[in-house]
């Protein structure tokens, strides 16, 4: 399954809801792809929701940073919501949980905003 | 691959096609071996991200190279190898993906999960490119992150 995303906003927060896997070439494509047309729209205060994605691997976690690094960069904030055990487990192993913020419910996550 | 049988390998392009069906076998065979649900998804992981180097790294989608993977159920382990013919890697090139200054690069990670997830990774240059072996215990504990040599 390839990687989908449906886009909502709630209290001024854009909310990414990703599911399939974010793998080298289309799923990778996609992430960035929507990071970045959000930024340029101006919505700069980001989660990305991945309750539904089962499945990422190494060209995936470099854009879930570059996603991170990129809203960083440009004044926004980017969060991750309801990981899964697996993606949860390989930001352990890589050390980046404590990079990226994350949440477990989507109301504390928009609340988090500054 | 039969339970019965006890090695099979394939000759792939250097595609991200490739990369998906490495994984795809991988699966299928852990799967057929008996390991638990983790370590196929460890062994299935491992085996893309081997592919990935073999492709993106070593290959660089080349169409004129190819790509061979082979499985070899060898006693207590499953042995598999990945074959590219790159120009090789440099292993004391490639950074330590945890050191803090590190943490916030978009690449590098590939080797170090493949040792996180297998239980001995083998990395050699041979006369056309490099080989990655991966080697993982069919009744023996998890991954450890164990490393044989490179």
């Amino acid at each position: 399954m390839s990687m989908k995303v449906a886009i909502r906003q709630v209290d001024g927060v854009t909310i990414v809801d990703c599911s399939g896997r974010i793998t080298l070439g289309e799923g990778s494509v996609i992430l960035r792809d929507t990071v970045r047309d959000l930024l340029a729209k101006g919505n700069k205060k980001i989660v990305l929701n991945l309750q539904d994605v089962n499945y990422i691997d190494s060209s995936g976690i470099g854009e879930l940073v570059s996603a991170f690094t990129t809203t960083k960069n440009q004044g926004g904030e980017l969060k991750l919501l309801n990981l899964t055990k697996k993606v949860n487990d390989l930001l352990q192993i890589t050390k980046l949980y404590t990079v990226f913020d994350v949440k477990d419910d989507e109301a504390s996550a928009v609340k988090a905003f500054k | 691959m039969a339970m019965t049988e006890q090695k099979v390998s394939y000759t792939l392009d250097s595609s991200l096609e490739t990369i998906d069906s490495a994984e795809e076998k991988a699966t299928r065979i852990a799967t057929d071996l008996g390991f638990a649900e983790d370590e196929i998804m460890q062994i299935s992981m491992a085996v893309r991200e081997a592919a990935v180097n073999a492709v993106l790294h070593g290959n660089a989608y080349a169409p004129d190279k190819k790509v061979t993977l082979a499985f070899e159920h060898s006693g207590n382990d499953l042995v598999i190898t990945i074959r590219d013919q790159g120009k090789g890697m440099d292993l004391s090139k490639i950074p330590n993906p945890l050191a803090p200054e590190n943490l916030l690069k978009t690449s590098g990670r590939g080797i170090f999960l493949m040792r996180s997830f297998m239980d001995a990774v083998e990395i050699r240059p041979t006369q056309t490119g490099t080989e990655l072996k991966l080697i993982k215990h069919v009744h023996g504990p998890t991954a450890g992150g164990k490393e044989a040599s490179q």
